[in-house]
């Protein structure tokens, strides 16, 4: 992995339905959570219900995060469904 | 203390350990969540969970953190498991020591109230006709929520 990216990672739900553990994107300045989101979802398929009616948990290098915060290299970013523990 | 385990736990030795730690305890508050059968779906057989380690570890300790400084909690001790659980099987087990049972009785559901709603864990039900996974619930979110 270069030092320019930023890894994102997917839990339960949403690791299965879109087939994918984790991936690796290019930082760059100014980059937000919300920003990885909608560009991911853009791809189509069921990488469109990053931006569906399900809400989507955002978590920046393990603490909650929301849209509006900012991705940096060397992040880890994670997207998951709503939790269900205890 | 946290633990986030495939393995079962011994209710009966955590409470000794608690019980055995704490100067000036005068009261042990614990409770143990179990695998039920009338989840989302009827016939569940088991669950599977799944969750985030690092993060997992970091919330649950914020939780202790923000319990600590609200109520008088001597120790605090969590056990959550992950992987295949049968039913009737042990998920989760809290336990807090405090000098008088108001405030173990509060912090030990505050902690187990704010876990449902925060911490990064996931549950599958399993039944005889497919797998799905678990919605989370109005009424825990309402639980959590009224802690603030």
């Amino acid at each position: 992995m270069s030092d320019n990216t930023i890894t994102v990672r997917f839990f339960a739900r949403l690791r299965e339905e879109l087939k994918t553990e984790q991936l690796a994107i290019e930082a760059r300045p100014g980059l937000t959570a919300g920003d990885v989101l909608a560009e991911l979802a853009d791809k189509g398929g069921p990488w469109s219900q990053l931006q569906g009616d399900q809400p989507v948990m955002i978590a920046i290098n393990q603490a909650m995060a929301k849209p509006g915060f900012e991705v940096k290299a060397g992040d880890e970013l994670a997207f998951f469904p709503p939790v269900t523990g205890g | 203390m946290i633990s986030v385990q495939a393995e079962d736990f011994d209710v009966a030795a955590e409470y000794a350990a608690l019980r055995d730690s704490g100067a000036g305890t005068g009261a042990i508050a614990t409770f143990t969540g179990l695998v039920r059968d009338n989840g989302d779906l009827q016939g569940v057989s088991g669950l599977y969970l799944e969750h985030y380690p690092g993060m997992t570890e970091q919330v649950i300790q914020g939780l202790i953190d923000e319990a600590s400084e609200r109520w008088d909690v001597r120790k605090a001790r969590v056990i959550h498991r992950v992987g295949r659980l049968a039913l009737c099987d042990q998920i989760v087990f809290v336990g807090v020591c405090s000098a008088h049972r108001g405030d173990a009785f509060a912090a030990c559901e505050f902690i187990m109230d704010a876990l449902k709603t925060s911490a990064p864990f996931w549950k599958k039900e399993i039944t005889s006709g497919g797998e799905h996974w678990v919605e989370q619930k109005e009424s825990d979110l309402a639980r959590s929520e009224d802690w603030n």
